[in-house]
């Protein structure tokens, strides 16, 4: 593939995620599972999404947790949903992509395969000696999101295991043990418009098997995948330096962000899977499509302080719109 | 029957439709039903506890807890005690054979096992016995801490023996309420932190396990019972919408939401999750009586009665006015 075809197939793919010129929080679910058009092409017509960056993401995610292995977190009740999603991963990957990845049972044990990176391997579910790492461990180093896995019990959902390298401005290793509740606390406006309550509660409802999809966006200087808060002292100056270099550059360093999050409930644990699928896009490619640029200017230049902040972008907002009025499409 | 390759397809009507392998009667009055794909594919995998809705008339349905392995399985097995006062739907169940089709939901969870438990103690009372004997399996395949309590009548233990070989010394067995009273008060007064009971079985057997529980300080989170019947909304009653600025009338049978109906008439309604979360689908009602199931609406906007959710919300009277 060369350059420009992967360029084309970026775009072609990318899930842009305004509908409309403004945005505001909402409890924006939708039945998952099925292909959505944008002007450039059409996103979502499979929960995991493998593409043309599948190595290089992979690798990065393994860079990440052998220096950061608290990336990765199971509490010790949460051992049977890392086995029920692992499982319940490889069952999806296997239906979506049938002629490179494989599950079957084979008598008390299961026969995984994925030829892309040219695995096979048979284990006991359950059984960690079984496997050559943790469940979820092993199933994340073979795909491009991360995951979340929370517990439901007294009334409310629990962030208690999950395997996150390419966290947008938040620590997952922060967050684990905390309620869905507690862990969406910092949000501005949601409270008074009971956005998250719905969320909760509509996960909550979710029946066996049943899967759902979202999207969040936000900005990114250099296409970095991980900007958690643990590797703030990494990246956090490059807003900076993006707002105080030349405008010529923020084209091709600042990105569009958004995140494609899966909500399946899985049918063995009970417990509610996210699945978060980070896709970058530099404003130079989202300008390349004219209604895109002049809609993210829109957005950008409605968007209210507070979620600005909160969002990380209101350092990166101004030179964003400041690029795009003169190579976006846009008309004041 | 959906394949084994939509093992998280997002399909919420899709039931299965599966075939009877095995039907035998495992004491008097409590026939044991095992139920297969067609085709011989595994079947959606379910939590501990998990139950599924048999259809057995137009119209009309019952609940069992799945007793059998939870993991894609290869089967769904059933217990169902002869209920003479009953409906019908255990007759039915027990007049199926061998090689006959059935129509059932896919499995439901209202009695899961809490994870985060040091120790889980199950009581069972009588047919009661099969979801305690899925949660049962489930513990010993992750090694969790439990103890189960088992109150039956002389010769109606049904699952006695498989449950017996499977707990070894951590099951005991009772046949009154009485006796009962006796093992269980002393085991809720000695129980470690952090444990859960779990009871199934007659109502006032619930109701007295909840209140000596209370009596022995539990707080009542960590007391659970089977709730049956706890799953996807009711089908609702027929009923017809008329669309104020035309005046068409569109008919809305039951099992068929208004947001469906509209739809089918080619009417455009935003539409999202069709969950009743979303808030996409609002439509403003000039009159009739609505039944708000939504989660959307605060409780003023229902209360005043002038939008409703279509996807889930129904009239509340056999006729509503839209504003459409
Ligand atoms: S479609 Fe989401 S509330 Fe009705």
């Amino acid at each position: 593939m060369t350059t420009t075809d992967s360029r084309a197939d970026r775009i072609a793919r990318f899930p842009f995620p305004f509908p409309r010129d403004q945005y505001r929080y909402s409890t924006n679910v939708e039945p998952a599972g099925h292909s959505t058009d944008t002007v450039a092409g059409s996103w979502g017509d499979t929960r995991i999404a493998i593409d043309a960056h599948y190595h290089r993401e992979r690798a990065e995610r393994e860079r990440i947790l052998a220096e950061d292995p608290s990336r990765h977190q199971c509490l010790p009740h949460m051992v049977p949903a890392a086995w029920d999603a692992m499982l319940t991963l490889m069952r999806t990957l296997a239906d979506e992509y049938p002629d490179t990845m494989t599950l079957a049972r084979r008598g008390v044990g299961w026969y995984w395969k994925n030829d892309l990176l040219g695995i096979e391997h048979t284990f006991v579910f359950g059984d960690l000696d079984t496997l050559p790492a943790q469940p979820l461990v092993y199933i994340c180093g073979q795909i491009q999101e991360d995951v979340v896995l929370l517990d439901q019990r007294e009334g409310e959902l629990w962030g208690d295991a999950g395997l996150v390298t390419f966290a947008a401005d938040w620590s997952f290793g922060f967050d684990v043990g905390m309620s869905f509740l507690e862990i969406h606390g910092p949000v501005p406006r949601i409270h008074s418009e009971n956005i998250i309550t719905r969320a909760h509660n509509f996960l909550m409802r979710l029946e066996p098997g049943q899967s759902y999809r979202r999207t969040n966006w936000t900005l990114t200087v250099d296409g970095k995948l991980d900007t958690s808060t643990e590797t703030y002292p990494e990246w956090g100056k490059d807003r900076r330096t993006l707002a105080d270099g030349p405008l010529d550059e923020v084209g091709d360093r600042l990105f569009l962000r958004t995140e494609v999050q899966h909500l399946i409930r899985l049918a063995h644990s009970g417990a509610v899977m996210f699945l978060i699928r980070t896709y970058l896009l530099p404003f130079r490619d989202v300008a390349s499509v004219p209604e895109w640029g002049e809609r993210l200017y829109r957005v950008l230049e409605d968007l209210p302080v507070d979620m600005a902040e909160y969002k990380g972008i209101s350092r990166t907002r101004e030179p964003g719109m400041r690029w795009l009025l003169t190579h976006g499409n846009v008309e004041l | 029957m959906t394949t084994a390759l939509e093992t998280v397809a997002g399909e919420i009507t899709g039931g299965l439709t599966l075939t009877v392998r095995e039907a035998r009667l495992l004491c008097p009055g409590i026939r044991h039903i095992v139920l297969a794909d067609p085709a011989g594919r595994p079947l959606p995998s379910f939590t501990p506890g998990s139950h599924i809705t048999v259809n057995w008339a137009e119209g009309r349905h019952n609940s069992y807890s799945l007793t059998g392995p939870s993991i894609e399985p290869d089967h769904y097995a059933i217990s169902v005690r002869l209920d003479e006062n009953g409906r019908g739907g255990s007759r039915w169940i027990h007049d199926l054979q061998p090689g006959q089709m059935i129509r059932a939901s896919r499995p439901r969870s209202a009695f899961a096992p809490v994870l985060t438990a040091r120790h889980h103690l199950l009581i069972a009372g009588g047919i009661g016995v099969t979801p305690i004997l899925s949660h049962v399996r489930a513990a010993l395949e992750w090694g969790r801490s439990f103890d189960v309590i088992y109150s039956f009548r002389e010769q109606c233990g049904a699952h006695a023996d498989e449950l017996a070989a499977l707990c070894g010394d951590r099951m005991i067995t009772v046949s009154t309420p009485g006796e009962l009273a006796d093992r269980l008060i002393p085991a809720l007064a000695d129980q470690p932190l952090g444990t859960h009971v779990y009871t199934c079985g007659p109502a006032p057997m619930i109701a007295a396990v909840a209140a000596w529980a209370r009596d022995c300080g539990w707080p009542p989170g960590r007391v659970h019972s089977e709730a049956f019947g706890a799953g996807p909304l009711a089908d609702g009653a027929p009923f017809a919408a008329k669309l104020g600025r035309s005046g068409m009338i569109v008919p809305v049978p039951s099992g068929t939401s208004l947001l469906e109906a509209l739809l089918d008439r080619g009417i455009k309604v935003p539409n999202l999750c069709r969950q009743g979360v979303c808030g996409e689908c609002r439509l403003s009602v000039r009159g009739g009586e609505i039944e708000h199931r939504d989660l959307f609406l605060t409780a003023e906007e229902k209360a005043a009665g002038e939008s409703m959710m279509p996807c889930v919300s129904r009239s509340a009277g056999d006729r509503l006015e839209l504003d459409l």
